[in-house]
Formats: C-alpha cells, sequence, structure tokens
C-alpha cells in the first residue's frame, strides 16, 4: 500500500526553485491553471520509496508572504487553507547560497506558519566561486530545521533531499518570530479577541487583501474589523516586522555563514559593464533580437516544408484508402487540412519559446528591463513591458499574463491593450503564405524581398504598439504610483533540462489550445461549406448542365464548375456573400471574407479555412499554396495579387482576431470593457489601414 | 545626508531613514532597510533607473522611488 505526501516548493524568484523542481519530478509533471484564475499551477510527482510517493506542487516565485500580485496570493492561499487537498504535509523553501539572507525572510514566514518546513541550500556549487563558507549543522539548530544542501547543475544533494522529505515528521514546528514583539499592545489585544487563532496568520490576513478560501475566512472574518487601522499604521507594522526578521536572520548567519571577498569572483560587474552599457547594452540587444528572428525564419522553414508535404499526402491518401463518403470527406477536407494549419508552426513556436526561455533563464532578461525602462515610459510603458513585448511575439496570452509583475496598473493596462499588436506565432503562417504569393524573389543589398517584407511587418508591429501605447498614455487619466523594483539576479547558463522542458510543455500546451479551437471551426466550416439551402446548392447539377456554354468543358471542367457553383450557394457561401459589400474596398472577395470571419477565433485558422475551402470538391494534388495562386476574380485577373496581399497583410497586422486573447484581457482587467474597447479600436484600426492602402495600390 | 537618487559611482551609503507609505513594501523586503550599505553599481542611460546594490542585494529602482529614501556617505 503507497501513500503520498504533499510538498510545496517555495522561494525567491531566481534561486532555481523550477530546476529543484525538474530534478525532482523529471518529466512527470503537468501544467495547468488554478481554478477560476490563469495562474501557472505546476505539478508533478516523485517517488521517495517504494511506500511513498511525493506529490510536489511548485508554488508561482515570491519574496515574501505578503502579497502584491495575484501569483503571489495563491501562495498565501494555499499556505492558510488546511482543507484545500494540496494542503502541504511538509513545506520546502528553496533558497541560493548566495542570496542567502534575503531568501531566508521568506524562510522565518513559513516557519510562522507551524508548517513542518525544510530548508534548501541551492547552487551550492557556487560556494568555492564566491568564497562562501557554510556551517550547515550549526544554522540546522539555529534555524530549527533541517537542510539540504543542493545544486541542481551537478545533479547533488536531491537523493539527500528525498530523504529528508521521507523523514517531515521529525521537523520541528516552532516558528521563528515571536509577532507579539512587533508591537505588543497590538498584538495582545488581537490575541484576546481570538485566543484560539495564530496571531500571524490573523496578521497575514489583517494586513493584504487576499480572497481566503471560504472556510478558513469565516473563521477569521470578525479580524477584518481590525483593518480599520490606517494603512500607514499597518504598513509601519509590516515594516518592523521585516526588521525583525532579519535581526533573527543576521544572528542566525553570523557564526555560520561568511564569504571572503578576497576569494569571489565577481563576473556579474564584469558582464554588465558590457551587457547594460550605454552604447554597447543595446547593439547587444539589437543583435540576439536580428539572430532570434534570423534563426527563426532560417531554420524553421525545413521542418516547416517538410509537414506541409506530409499533410497533403496525408489528406490524398484518406481520400483514396478509406471508403468514399461524408465521413471520408470530413476527415480529409474538414479536419486533416485544418489540423496541417496549426502542425505546421509548431517550429517556429519552439525556436520562439526556446530563445525566451533562455534569456530568462541566463539572468539577461532583467537587463533588457533595466535598459528599456526610461525610453518605453515615455510611452507610458515600464521596462518590464519588454517581457510581454517580446513573448508576444509567440503569442499574446502568455504575454498578457506576464504582465502580472508590472506594479503599476497605469503601464500594466497600457501593456495589456498594446501587447496584440505585436505579431503572433499565429499571424506567421498567413504572412508567410501571402507573402511567397505576391512578394517577387529578388534580392535588396543580398536580403532578400521576402525577408524584409517579413521583418517590416514586424517592425510595424512594435511600432503600432508604441504609437499607440503612446496615445493611450496621454488619453488615459489613472492615478497610481510606480512601484519599479527589479532584481538583477547573477547570471547563469541556463540547464538544458530546464529549458528542454519549458519548450516543451509550452509548445504542448499552445498547440493544444489553439487545435482545439482549430479543429472545431474546420469541423463547422466543412459542414457549412457542404450543405446549401435551396435548389441552387441542391440541384447544382442540373443547373449547370443545362448551360450551353458547358457544352465545350472536358470532364474535369465540368466537375470545378459544379463544384465553385455550389460552394457559392452553400451556407458558408451565403454568409461570406453578405459580408462581400463591406470588404470588397479592402481588396477581399467573399472567399477571404469566410477566412476573415472564421478567424475571430483564431488567426492561424486562416491558412486551414482556405485550405478547407478551396479543396472541397477538388481533389487535385496540390498544396495551399498553389491553390491559392490559381485563384481568379471574375474578370480573370489573379486574386491574390500585390495590392490584396498587402491589404490583407496588414488587416491580420491590426485587427485583433483572436477570442482566447479576449477572454485573457477579460480576466486580468476585471471586466468587458477593456477587451471590448480593444477589440473595437484594433479592428477599426485594421479595416481604415486596408482600405488606404488597396486604394491608392489598386 | 543626501537621497538615494544623487548617490554617485564608487561612492558608499548607509540607508538613514526610509519613507514607508512611498516606498514599496518590496524593496523593503529585499533589504533596503536603515543601517544597511548601498552603493551604485550602474545608471541606465538617461540615469534612470539605478542599478543598485543594498546589502548584498542586485536591484533596479526607479529615481523617483530612491528620493524617498535619505542616506549618509561613509
Amino acid at each position: 500500500m503507497s501513500k503520498t505526501i504533499n510538498v510545496a516548493l517555495i522561494g525567491n524568484p531566481n534561486t532555481g526553485k523550477t530546476s529543484v523542481f525538474n530534478a525532482l519530478t523529471g518529466l512527470n509533471q503537468k501544467v495547468g491553471n488554478y481554478p477560476g484564475i490563469t495562474v501557472e499551477k505546476k505539478q508533478g510527482s516523485c517517488r521517495l520509496n517504494q511506500t511513498t510517493k511525493a506529490h510536489i506542487i511548485d508554488l508561482p516565485g515570491t519574496y515574501s508572504l505578503n502579497a502584491s500580485s495575484m501569483d503571489e496570493s495563491v501562495v498565501i492561499e494555499l499556505l492558510l487553507n488546511r482543507n484545500d487537498k494540496d494542503y502541504p504535509d511538509v513545506a520546502v523553501v528553496i533558497s541560493d547560497i548566495e542570496n542567502l539572507k534575503r531568501n531566508l525572510l521568506l524562510f522565518t514566514q513559513i516557519k510562522d506558519l507551524k508548517i513542518p518546513t525544510l530548508l534548501v541550500i541551492n547552487m551550492s556549487d557556487r560556494m568555492v566561486d564566491k568564497g562562501i563558507s557554510l556551517n550547515v549543522n550549526k544554522l540546522e539548530q539555529k534555524l530549527k530545521t533541517k537542510i539540504a544542501l543542493t545544486s541542481t547543475r551537478e545533479n547533488k544533494g536531491i537523493e539527500f533531499l528525498k530523504t529528508c522529505l521521507l523523514d517531515f515528521r521529525s521537523l520541528s514546528k516552532v516558528g521563528c518570530l515571536d509577532i507579539t514583539k512587533i508591537d505588543e499592545a497590538y498584538f495582545g489585544n488581537l490575541q484576546k479577541v481570538f485566543p484560539d487563532q495564530s496571531l500571524y496568520k490573523l496578521w497575514l490576513v489583517i494586513s493584504q487583501d487576499v480572497n481566503f478560501a471560504k472556510i478558513e475566512r469565516k473563521k477569521v472574518q470578525d479580524a477584518t474589523e481590525y483593518k480599520t487601522q490606517p494603512i500607514s499604521h499597518l504598513k509601519r507594522l509590516q515594516q518592523k516586522e521585516t526588521i525583525k526578521r532579519y535581526q533573527y536572520i543576521n544572528q542566525s548567519l553570523k557564526e555560520t555563514y561568511s564569504v571572503d571577498q578576497s576569494k569571489a569572483t565577481d563576473y556579474r560587474s564584469k558582464l554588465d559593464r558590457i551587457l547594460i552599457h550605454r552604447l554597447w547594452g543595446y547593439i547587444i540587444f539589437f543583435l540576439i533580437l536580428l539572430t532570434i528572428f534570423q534563426v527563426i525564419f532560417g531554420w524553421s522553414s525545413i521542418p516547416m516544408d517538410f509537414i506541409d508535404e506530409r499533410f497533403t499526402k496525408l489528406s490524398e491518401y484518406t481520400k483514396i484508402n478509406l471508403p468514399p463518403g461524408l465521413f471520408t470527406n470530413l476527415l480529409a477536407e474538414g479536419i486533416i487540412s485544418g489540423l496541417g494549419g496549426i502542425v505546421i508552426f509548431i517550429p517556429q513556436i519552439a525556436f520562439l519559446f526556446l530563445f525566451i526561455a533562455v534569456l530568462e533563464e541566463t539572468g539577461y532578461m532583467s537587463r533588457v528591463v533595466f535598459l528599456m525602462d526610461r525610453g518605453l515610459r515615455k510611452y507610458g510603458l515600464s521596462g518590464k513591458s519588454v517581457i510581454p513585448l517580446i513573448s508576444g511575439t509567440a503569442c499574446a496570452i502568455p504575454a498578457v499574463m506576464a504582465t502580472r509583475n508590472i506594479e503599476n496598473w497605469k503601464e500594466r493596462l497600457i501593456t495589456i491593450l498594446v501587447t496584440p499588436f505585436t505579431t503572433c506565432s499565429a499571424r506567421l503562417p498567413v504572412y508567410l503564405i501571402l507573402i511567397s504569393l505576391v512578394i517577387p524573389e529578388g534580392k535588396f543589398l543580398g536580403m532578400g524581398y521576402q525577408g524584409l517584407t517579413l521583418m517590416g511587418l514586424y517592425l510595424l508591429g512594435f511600432a503600432m504598439a508604441l504609437l499607440s501605447a503612446g496615445i493611450l498614455n496621454k488619453m488615459l487619466k489613472i492615478q497610481s504610483k510606480t512601484y519599479f523594483v527589479i532584481e538583477m539576479p547573477n547570471y547563469k547558463l541556463p540547464l538544458l533540462k530546464n529549458i528542454l522542458i519549458t519548450v516543451f510543455e509550452k509548445t504542448k500546451s499552445f498547440v493544444v489550445e489553439a487545435g482545439r479551437i482549430i479543429l472545431a471551426i474546420s469541423i463547422l466550416l466543412w459542414l457549412m461549406a457542404s450543405f446549401g439551402p435551396g435548389k441552387e446548392f441542391n440541384q447544382a447539377e442540373e443547373i449547370i448542365m443545362s448551360r450551353s456554354k458547358v457544352k465545350s468543358f472536358t470532364a474535369e471542367q465540368l466537375e470545378n464548375e459544379i463544384a465553385s457553383h455550389k460552394l457559392e450557394h452553400s451556407f458558408i457561401g451565403i454568409l461570406g456573400k453578405t459580408i462581400e459589400p463591406a470588404i470588397a474596398p479592402l481588396g477581399f472577395d467573399w472567399k477571404i471574407g469566410i477566412a476573415l470571419i472564421s478567424s475571430f477565433a483564431a488567426r492561424e485558422v486562416f491558412v486551414g479555412t482556405l485550405a478547407t475551402i478551396y479543396s472541397v470538391g477538388n481533389d487535385q494534388e496540390e498544396t495551399i499554396k498553389n491553390r491559392m495562386k490559381a485563384e481568379r476574380k471574375s474578370d480573370g485577373s489573379l486574386l491574390f495579387d500585390l495590392p490584396t496581399g498587402i491589404s490583407l497583410m496588414l488587416f491580420y497586422a491590426f485587427a485583433l482576431q483572436c477570442m482566447s486573447t479576449l477572454a485573457i484581457v477579460k480576466k486580468e482587467t476585471n471586466g468587458w470593457k477593456w477587451p471590448m474597447i480593444q477589440l473595437l479600436s484594433m479592428t477599426l484600426i485594421a479595416y481604415l489601414s486596408a482600405l488606404i492602402v488597396y486604394q491608392i495600390l489598386v | 545626508m543626501i537621497t538615494l537618487d544623487l548617490i554617485e559611482k564608487n561612492q558608499l551609503g548607509k540607508i538613514v531613514a526610509i519613507d514607508t507609505d512611498l516606498l514599496p513594501l518590496k524593496l523593503i523586503e529585499m533589504g533596503c532597510l536603515p543601517g544597511n550599505e548601498v552603493y551604485l553599481e550602474q545608471l541606465a542611460p538617461l540615469k534612470d533607473p539605478m542599478y543598485l546594490v543594498i546589502d548584498g542585494c542586485h536591484l533596479a529602482i526607479r529615481t523617483e522611488i530612491a528620493k524617498n529614501i535619505k542616506i549618509e556617505l561613509i
């Protein structure tokens, strides 16, 4: 009979908490969301011995239990709610050897919650380099805990950590700080009112707005009366608490932890002198960005071409080898074509996630924030907006979530509103196919026109984001304090395992999420294209046959004529025809109109939609691109010519065609007001710019 | 006594007083407390934000926050 213990990993950001999590769980992990909120929830399992398993939950990184963001309040809520199924049997506080003092602040807070607490001191491989010496046994006595010295880089100490976890019952539950010492009158009074409650828990509930689980809240409901204290008084008490904690920590570290500066090598300062130099810093950042784009587009094309070809073959194979009928058509024309549209850009998304993960793991991202803060402030953004804007090139959804560590509400709101302008990977397949259709292959200064166009579209996205941020900054009248604080962590070589797991998890969840929508839409589209009302659709063959001009047609021409007549009078055709007058001035026909409508679910549907529409009733062995190339207007000229192509690209560059982004913005801004404003203004900008450009070019 | 935004490179300061109402708690928790030492590691272009080392902790803050911290040069 095996039993399971609940383990919670808690720690400051940049302590290698995730490395410890990965070392313990390997690939036995899953990433989801906390119910109702979009904070990432990572959990995994790890076998400790024959009979015991650990269920490990990796809590979001936090500097203390005084929550200032949604991610941090998740930590407090779990630790205060004994009835939560994830409530830890043992809390593991991860610290890093270099910042032990600051990391211990959180440790003392967790310990005061009277949860069995184990201390992990990670990155022990750096002790020699940094001239650090540590007396583990003595520190264990001082802090009344068990310490596991680990190095995830050298894979040391993890087995020892597991044995410590097994032995969690022997951990002391004695707290660190006598909280009444902060203000005896105040806390004495509090204890009198709630004699059977833990004072520190009460204090946490009083000192911050955390949305506690119902049961716990009922018990301490009356405690909120104590909130009537002026905020400044509460803050002063929090400051006093912090001072007391540091006194305790300094006391504990005095005889146990020492740094011999003469032996320490400080490559952080040396690297910083170059990487955030007022000139070189920017040049290096620009070169890094350039390399990223080069790699994404250069390296991805090979696997992408391969995937494209495979899916086209698969679709044909299905048609030939399965018995003909409705189901086979749905599979070959609806589902496989639609899925091909998403699978094809897995390589690019994976590369992008890879680079973002590397930039974050190495500690370079904080430097970018530092470099860009002043410049971005002009536009009402923060240096921390860089991370959302860069991750926005992968997907706006994680990017909007990444705005959470922007402390200033106005800066955060503006970042959320403009992030969808950055060129997300869902726009890529649209751009790629349109560019290859309408932009010639020539070269300019050694760079292909096509590559330059793509680069231009990315720059356009950033420029539009900045421009609209500047306008919003002038328009929005929101007063909020600036609380910009960012840690500048030491540089680290990224751990391959961490990077690979991150890339795998993120790509997987992206593909699953997007795939689900695309699958549903492909099926719906196929149904709408395969059926229609009235006799125009149902008697298409007779109608075409009765026309005199078909007499000279070959069998193949005849079939095409019937198929296109059917499509035009199917449900989807009628829908497309209805909106055609509105989009005709932009150079779009009703088939593109259908793709635009379905793109409002998600942009990446565009290619899949066209594939579905064009392949209905089409048996030829052709790729999507060739089918699009063959499309003609009623006057016989090419449908996808330069003006239409450019107009369409601009529309996709500016329009907010993504239901998931709207949903996440609604969650992050607590209401429909901002997502609706965002949707309307972005659609308007897209429509007008496409209209103007098409009318000029045509 | 000067405010922290005026500290220059190669100067070592000691925090004397902080304005609790105007400072984020996070900064205090990272060691920005009276008695702790502080020096300037680097300034971003246009002298903002400031990259400081407070009590061994490397962090960056904007000058407008630094104005609320009083230091003594030592």
